[in-house]
């Protein structure tokens, strides 16, 4: 069918394909790899922090050594640079390396292995560890759905911090806020209406769900974009998409 | 950067999936449900200033298979134009290339939950609707194959509606047929030879075999007797567990006879299920339009013709049909014996 379904693709409304995070963190090339591998830590940072954490009970400053050794190790052994697409979803690998990477640490001097310039992005593992406890994996997810709940976690977080920052760089402040409160902020009892939304902000209705459907378009542009970043082939993107947008009833 | 609660982040998958309607004359309002490919939303037309019911494909079952089904389902609808059908307005493709069509939004409940609080000839009113509808579309050449309580909408003002005509089959216009929906879902899959679609609980034995060049109208007439065996007891013709017999081979397996589960379902009834419901296609009513005249002459208290009924039973229905003038002349005749017995003393 010549116009089968493309999530972010199909009109070209969405911008071009940018360049894969996964495919630069396996460049030859140090610089390549360091911005492909920044890519990939702001994405899985958190996940893996609090994996470390919650999987193998490591403690605080341990899972933080473990979490900024395993970027340090990523970049300096080229360990992406083995990943297969055909195998799997490049999450699915990342995880594979990490529990490794945690049987040889346990093994050997981990700050010995660590290298002076790591990390590739500062890491607040301050607010990971709030994050923690605020909520607890439930007692019927497996390891791997933690992770994957992990991830969606921070994509999504990552995507709503993107879409505050373009929103101010555009002057669009009030799309953001109306965002924020209808969809982040709102209490699950609350029966927040466009009409009483229109009340609090003193604007016509018509302006809640103009703002609100640009703030939604915008929000799942920037998902779809990282996604599309931390995926290696079309293929991946499509099947990554699915497995995070399909809402689970 | 903030954290997102467990909440937020189900939340925010279906903001994710909020369709950008921007260059369209729709304005999306709010969800209304979600289904396993698509979810229908609340829009406004913006041009003729009405609702309408949007239904998109999810993000999450955007293949190019379901995105088919999805046009050709709009496709299927729009030919159908009968008042238990519910319309299609309009089909299109988002940005992001999902398909969505526009239809009347049905402000009603579904047959299963509504079906309680009825009494049993506002069920057989709702089912002759049904069957129309049902005729209707096999007049029009679409097989429905998902015939069930729950694809069956009673608007505000009693209007009966079947919906979900995603899994349709159009039979042949010229040569072959053509099939609506080839998606793999729990209960509805793809067409290929030995894959089952529709819902097993309701379903023909041979479409439960998936021998899907076999599935013509017999199947939603089996269907059909589904659905009104679920009228009489409140529950399917088959349980969970016979379903996933009916699954695993013994899809000829037969219904529990809706007395055996409510010794209260009238005769003539039952034997209008379990016609409609026979394993052979052949031995079924032969159209939607007699199961619809069958249901209707049990209401009418005429003879069901696919129930052999006994003495006492006629002598029973013909009371129940006559009971007025029956009445009367045994008054009448009673007034006069004891009028006769009286002039004689």
């Amino acid at each position: 069918m010549a116009d089968d379904t493309d999530i972010g693709e199909g009109s070209g409304k969405f911008p071009a394909t940018r360049h894969s995070a996964v495919l630069a963190a396996q460049s030859p090339n140090l610089i390549e790899r360091e911005r492909g591998l920044s890519i990939l830590v702001a994405a899985y940072w958190k996940p893996i922090y609090k994996y470390l954490r919650i999987r193998y009970r490591e403690g605080n400053e341990e899972a933080k050594d473990l979490t900024q050794g395993f970027f340090a190790l990523a970049l300096e052994k080229e360990f992406f640079s083995a990943y297969d697409s055909q195998k799997g979803s490049f999450r699915t690998y990342l995880r594979t390396c990490l529990d490794r990477f945690v049987a040889n640490q346990k093994k050997a001097a981990l700050r010995q292995k660590r290298s002076p310039g790591a990390p590739v992005v500062p890491l607040d593992f301050e607010v990971a560890e709030g994050e923690l406890a605020r909520s607890e994996p439930a007692a019927d997810r497996t390891m791997e759905q933690y992770f994957h709940d992990e991830f969606v976690r921070s994509l999504f977080a990552l995507s709503v911090e993107t879409l505050r920052e373009e929103c101010a760089l555009r002057g669009k402040d009030l799309p953001f806020r109306i965002f924020e409160r209808y969809e982040l902020d709102r209490d699950p009892d609350e029966r927040l209406t466009y009409e009483r939304l229109a009340e609090e902000l003193h604007i016509p209705v018509t302006q809640v769900t103009n703002f609100l459907a640009f703030a939604r378009r915008e929000f799942r542009r920037i998902v779809l974009e990282k996604l599309r970043e931390i995926t290696t082939n079309d293929r991946e993107f499509r099947d990554e998409a699915r497995s995070l947008l399909g809402v689970s009833e | 950067m903030r954290w997102l609660s467990d909440e937020t982040v189900r939340h925010l998958k279906r903001v994710a999936e909020w369709p950008d309607l921007g260059e369209t004359k729709y304005r999306p309002l709010e969800e209304l449900g979600r289904g396993g490919m698509s979810t229908v939303y609340l829009a406004e037309d913006t041009v003729l200033g009405r609702r309408v019911a949007l239904k998109v494909v999810s993000t999450a079952a955007a293949r190019p298979e379901i995105v088919e089904r999805m046009r050709s389902e709009a496709r299927v609808i729009a030919r159908l134009e009968h008042p238990g059908i519910v319309p299609v307005h309009d089909a299109g493709m988002l940005p992001d290339g999902r398909v969505f069509y526009a239809m009347k939004r049905v402000d009603g409940k579904r047959l299963d939950e509504l079906s309680r609080k009825m009494s049993l000839p506002e069920r057989l009113r709702v089912f002759q609707r049904i069957c129309e509808a049902v005729a209707f579309a096999h007049a029009h050449g679409v097989v429905h194959r998902d015939l069930k309580p729950e694809n069956v909408m009673i608007g505000p003002f009693g209007e009966v509606l079947v919906m979900d005509w995603g899994v349709a089959k159009v039979l042949a216009e010229g040569a072959g047929e053509s099939f609506v929906s080839p998606t793999p879902e729990p209960s509805s899959c793809s067409t290929a030879a030995g894959t089952i679609i529709g819902t097993l609980a309701y379903m023909a034995p041979e479409q439960a075999e998936g021998s899907n060049g076999q599935v013509g109208t017999a199947a939603d007439i089996y269907a059909l007797g589904a659905v009104l065996h679920f009228l009489l007891t409140g529950r399917p013709p088959f349980d969970a567990g016979a379903a996933e017999r009916r699954a695993r081979g013994e899809a000829r397996l037969a219904p529990v006879a809706p007395r055996r589960i409510d010794p209260e379902v009238p005769r003539p009834l039952e034997a209008i299920v379990l016609r409609a419901m026979a394993a052979e296609p052949s031995q079924r009513y032969a159209t939607a339009s007699e199961v619809a005249a069958e249901a209707a002459r049990f209401l009418d208290g005429e003879r069901v013709l696919a129930h052999r009924e006994g003495l006492f039973e006629r002598a029973g229905r013909h009371f129940s049909r006559y009971r007025t003038p029956i009445l009367v002349v045994f008054a009448y005749l009673v007034a006069r014996t004891i009028l006769f017995f009286f002039a004689r003393g």
